[in-house]
């Protein structure tokens, strides 16, 4: 690929060249008589700076080549870069996500199909020809009520069940014996801890922060003796999880893309947000979008001659933070209850940590 | 008017000129002058996004000591997205294009002589250039410029042991911005007042062209956001050097905690999209604007729908002031104000629509005539649309939590007000070049420029949708931390390859605008046969514009191929014929 990046700049400089002989011809011709008398010097730019018919026909028919070019740009898009996508979500929240994004991606879709195909289609038909009158059409009321209402109508529609979605997602007040973890964020790297046997964190400030206690639990406090502070954050399949975000030093933003998760992570406030995970990470590994990612990625990574890449869910930074924001990241694993509970009992509690 | 007849001097004349004229040239050059700035370091960025382990000597040249070998610095990379989006979003788009036209065809539109105050004017322009001046110079700061993110979010903007940037550079930058504001302010005004009051006879408005609705709308858009923008800076310098809390709170970082509590940057994101969303219609309006005069003109029609087209403009100047919260509906306000903004915001779409069904319509049934203004004019129609449809989906709440700050936003605004702000401000270039230095652009040039940018721009942005709704954020050094993007590098590269492709293009431009200037074919008195008042001035632009008495109006600004008349075009100045309707 890099070589088409020198082929580039050879068409540019070959493109700067054209100009400069462009440039000169702007001089003036000194016309000469047989005599080899000077008998008129005129500037070559006899050219009418103004479109002509040929003009008008030429670029018009360009232009609808260049609809037919952005047509084939938007399947192209639309279809082959589909393997790249992210696989469907992997939280119960995220399928309405998906859902309305489907829906408002078709609605889109088809308004860009059909007004670029207007707009570009009527730049042809219309180019300009000498002697041609335009039709003087300056207002129609009815066609502007008919653009009006239509988007009316589908938006309408789209924010409706665009609320309902958010409501349901953001909405934490229902959720039933819900798993609550605190995200934790620095520069640059994350940390997390489990609210323990009476599911209420401990208070949090900076101020606290002590040693080994990095991330300013307040010990004071009875709720945050059972609490248990990781570095790999594990879930369980099925079951609601209430995050709670806070940050350090400066913005952050946990962003997990797969379960259709982010939120903000602020200094000096927490942030919510909630969902449900639906597939175990093993389960993710073989399911068909993934293993297709997946392989077109090993392709890739066997060319620049790397190890194999193995699916992880993943937490990263998504709010510039700083030099290394761009390598801020925190694997997730997703396992059944069982599992995670058996995991969960390993881990020290932060009683245990600071003894 | 021998009232403005004067001797004037070479200072009086191109430097602290106070007429309308030269300081909209003056507007224009230094906004080009700022385009190259922002547009060669998005150049080297691109490099460094599709090639990240990969030693340039291009780099190694312009970065000195913030690159190693050839390979820029993280910090760097941050401060050149930084800067780039600061100079384009307000240096070129803002200043570069309304300053340029509202200066140059307020007057010539309305029929007055000048400005209402030229000496405003003047020093508009003035702390324009220096705040132009200090950012240039906050490049060469020794710890770098500011690289928080054209947003300067805090807490990283506001304390430099978070990142280098946010020291000396981000001073400079807070400095500089502080002088822009009043600089839009100033000008604004002036925008305003001279609309209101200085009309001449019959100049009803109603009978205003397009360009100065959208001017005039963007100016008072201006005078209502701008300030917030100026007090939200002040608070943060405040917080910056005199230890105030207004952003910050509990804060712990290079291993003490700092004394700031009880502040939120919350706060800060409010005040600064309470400016920057309007800010996307400051840019963009004007660029409307002068595409419906271009559209007009160039197809021989009335332009579709006017008294829509200007509710159309106030509809979206008054939501745009009612959105801002879309930018933060994952930053931990109340999810219920994110409803509200998902509503408000979705709203919005309904005018942009209208805009552009209006502006298509224009061109059904005309007589185009495909000059290179034209072009842009259609380019931004396309661009307007295809980055306006993806609005649709960042502007509804709950699909913004997954593309929030991925390359889908980037995309979305890149086409919805970068490039087609761009195309509006090409398009009104070579539409008034022989209004400001009575000479014609090179038509094939501006051809060549056309179509190599527009096929360069789509090339970009339109494939960088996908790569975000794969996932893939927005600011990132590079993407090699995560295997997970690995199959995006190559669309990343294809990417790079059109923006250079597009950079390289506006040299094009630029060879034709400087060219023109000095070797172009004298222009004719309207070239165009457009029927706005500016071109029944004489084509050597003087002193007062009209050389005897100021033209009265007659009718409106869009009498192309009125049935009754031999020629395609009726000038506003042409009294109505017995019978006539004025449409």
């Amino acid at each position: 690929m890099l070589a088409l990046f020198y082929i580039f700049i050879a068409v540019a400089v070959a493109l700067g060249i054209w100009q400069v002989n462009k440039l000169t011809s702007y001089g003036k011709v000194i016309l000469k008589n047989d005599k080899n008398e000077e008998v008129a010097a005129i500037a070559k730019l006899d050219e009418n700076p103004i479109a002509t018919e040929k003009d008008n026909d030429l670029h018009g028919k360009l232009f609808l080549i260049f609809l037919i070019g952005f047509y084939i740009l938007m399947g192209y898009c639309l279809f082959f870069l589909n393997d790249i996508m992210l696989p469907e979500s992997a939280s119960i929240e995220g399928e309405n996500d998906d859902n309305l994004f489907l829906i408002t991606f078709v609605m889109i879709g088809v308004v860009q199909f059909i007004t670029q195909g207007l707009l570009f289609f009527f730049s042809y038909k219309y180019r300009g020809i000498n002697n041609r009158k335009a039709l003087f059409y300056a207002d129609s009321h009815k066609l502007e009520l008919i653009w009006t209402t239509i988007p009316t109508i589908v938006l309408t529609v789209l924010i409706g069940y665009g609320l309902y979605t958010w409501n349901d997602v953001m909405d934490l007040s229902d959720a039933e014996n819900p798993i609550v973890i605190e995200v934790y964020a620095q520069q640059f790297n994350w940390q997390a801890r489990y609210a323990g046997a009476d599911n209420t964190l401990g208070r949090g400030n900076v101020r606290n922060i002590k040693g080994i206690n990095t991330i300013g639990i307040d010990m004071t406090d009875v709720n945050a003796a059972d609490d248990i502070p990781v570095r790999e954050l594990h879930l369980p399949k099925g079951r609601k999880i209430v995050f709670k975000f806070r940050s350090q030093d400066v913005l952050h933003s946990a962003y997990m893309p797969h379960f259709r998760a982010q939120m903000n992570c602020v200094p000096g406030m927490v942030t919510e947000f909630g969902f449900t995970p639906k597939f175990t990470t093993e389960e993710m590994r073989v399911q068909s979008e993934t293993v297709r990612k997946v392989d077109g990625i090993n392709k890739i990574r066997k060319e620049k001659g790397e190890d194999p890449y193995i699916f992880d869910y993943l937490l990263l930074c998504n709010k510039i933070c700083g030099a290394s924001h761009y390598n801020m990241q925190m694997k997730i694993i997703v396992e059944e209850e069982a599992d995670f509970y058996s995991w969960l009992k390993q881990q020290q509690t932060i009683t245990e940590v600071i003894k | 008017m021998s009232e403005h007849h004067h001797k004037e001097t070479f200072v009086t004349k191109y430097i602290f000129s106070q007429d309308h004229k030269m300081i909209s040239k003056q507007f224009l050059i230094t906004g080009i002058i700022m385009g190259v700035i922002g547009v060669l370091m998005s150049m080297l960025f691109r490099l460094q996004i599709a090639w990240p382990d990969h030693s340039f000597s291009i780099v190694e040249a312009f970065l000195g000591s913030h690159q190693t070998d050839g390979i820029m610095d993280p910090d760097m990379y941050l401060a050149l997205v930084t800067i780039h989006g600061t100079i384009m979003v307000f240096f070129v788009l803002t200043a570069g294009l309304s300053g340029t036209f509202s200066n140059l065809l307020i007057p010539l539109q309305i029929g007055a002589r000048d400005m209402a105050s030229g000496f405003m004017n003047m020093i508009s322009y003035w702390m324009f250039f220096i705040s132009s001046v200090i950012m240039v110079v906050s490049l060469f700061v020794e710890a770098g410029p500011a690289s928080a993110g054209w947003t300067i979010y805090p807490p990283l903007s506001a304390l430099p042991q978070a990142i280098p940037g946010s020291g000396m550079g981000m001073t400079l930058w807070l400095v500089s911005m502080a002088i822009f504001v009043a600089s839009s302010l100033i000008g604004s005004l002036n925008y305003i007042v001279t609309i209101l009051n200085l009309r001449t006879k019959g100049m009803k408005m109603t009978r205003l062209p397009l360009t100065m609705w959208a001017f005039f709308i963007t100016a008072i858009i201006g005078v209502v956001s701008f300030p917030v923008l100026l007090s939200a800076a002040l608070l943060l310098i405040f917080d910056r050097s005199f230890g105030t809390s207004f952003y910050l709170s509990d804060i712990f970082i290079s291993g003490e905690v700092l004394h700031y509590q009880g502040g939120s940057p919350v706060l800060f994101e409010h005040l600064f999209w309470f400016l920057g969303h309007p800010e996307v219609y400051i840019v963009l309006l004007p660029a409307l604007g002068i595409t419906s005069e271009v559209i007009a003109t160039n197809s021989r029609k009335p332009i579709f729908g006017y008294r829509a087209m200007i509710g159309s403009i106030m509809a979206i100047a008054f939501l745009s002031t009612i959105v801002w919260g879309h930018h933060m509906f994952i930053s931990g306000m109340n999810p219920f104000l994110g409803s509200v903004f998902t509503f408000t915001t979705l709203l919005i779409a309904i005018p942009s629509a209208v805009k552009a069904f209006n502006l298509i319509t224009t061109l059904w049934k005309g007589n185009l005539q495909m000059n290179p203004a034209m072009l842009f004019s259609i380019g931004l129609v396309s661009t307007f649309i295809s980055g306006g449809l993806t609005g649709i989906v960042l502007g509804d709440s709950a699909l913004d939590i997954n593309v929030h700050d991925t390359y889908f936003v980037v995309a979305h605004f890149h086409l919805v007000m970068g490039v087609s702000a761009i195309y509006g401000m090409f398009a009104g270039v070579y539409h008034w070049f022989p209004k400001m230095y009575g000479k014609m652009m090179d038509k094939t040039l501006g051809y060549w420029h056309f179509w190599i940018t527009a096929i360069a721009a789509y090339g970009v942005f339109f494939p960088m949708h996908f790569i975000g709704l794969a996932g893939l954020p927005r600011r990132y050094y590079s993407n090699t931390a995560f295997p997970l993007f690995d199959d995006l590098s190559n669309v990343n590269i294809v990417i790079t390859l059109f923006a250079i492709l597009g950079g390289a293009s506006q040299v094009i431009f630029l060879v034709n605008f400087f060219m023109s200037i000095f070797r172009g074919k004298e222009a004719v008195q309207n070239p165009w046969k457009s029927t706005t008042l500016e071109w029944t001035t004489p084509v050597e632009g003087i002193h007062g514009n009209w050389p005897g008495k100021t033209p009265t109006v007659q009718r409106w600004a869009y009498d192309y191929s009125k049935p009754g008349y031999d020629v395609d075009f009726v000038p506003q100045d042409v009294p109505l014929k017995e019978g006539e309707e004025e449409s």
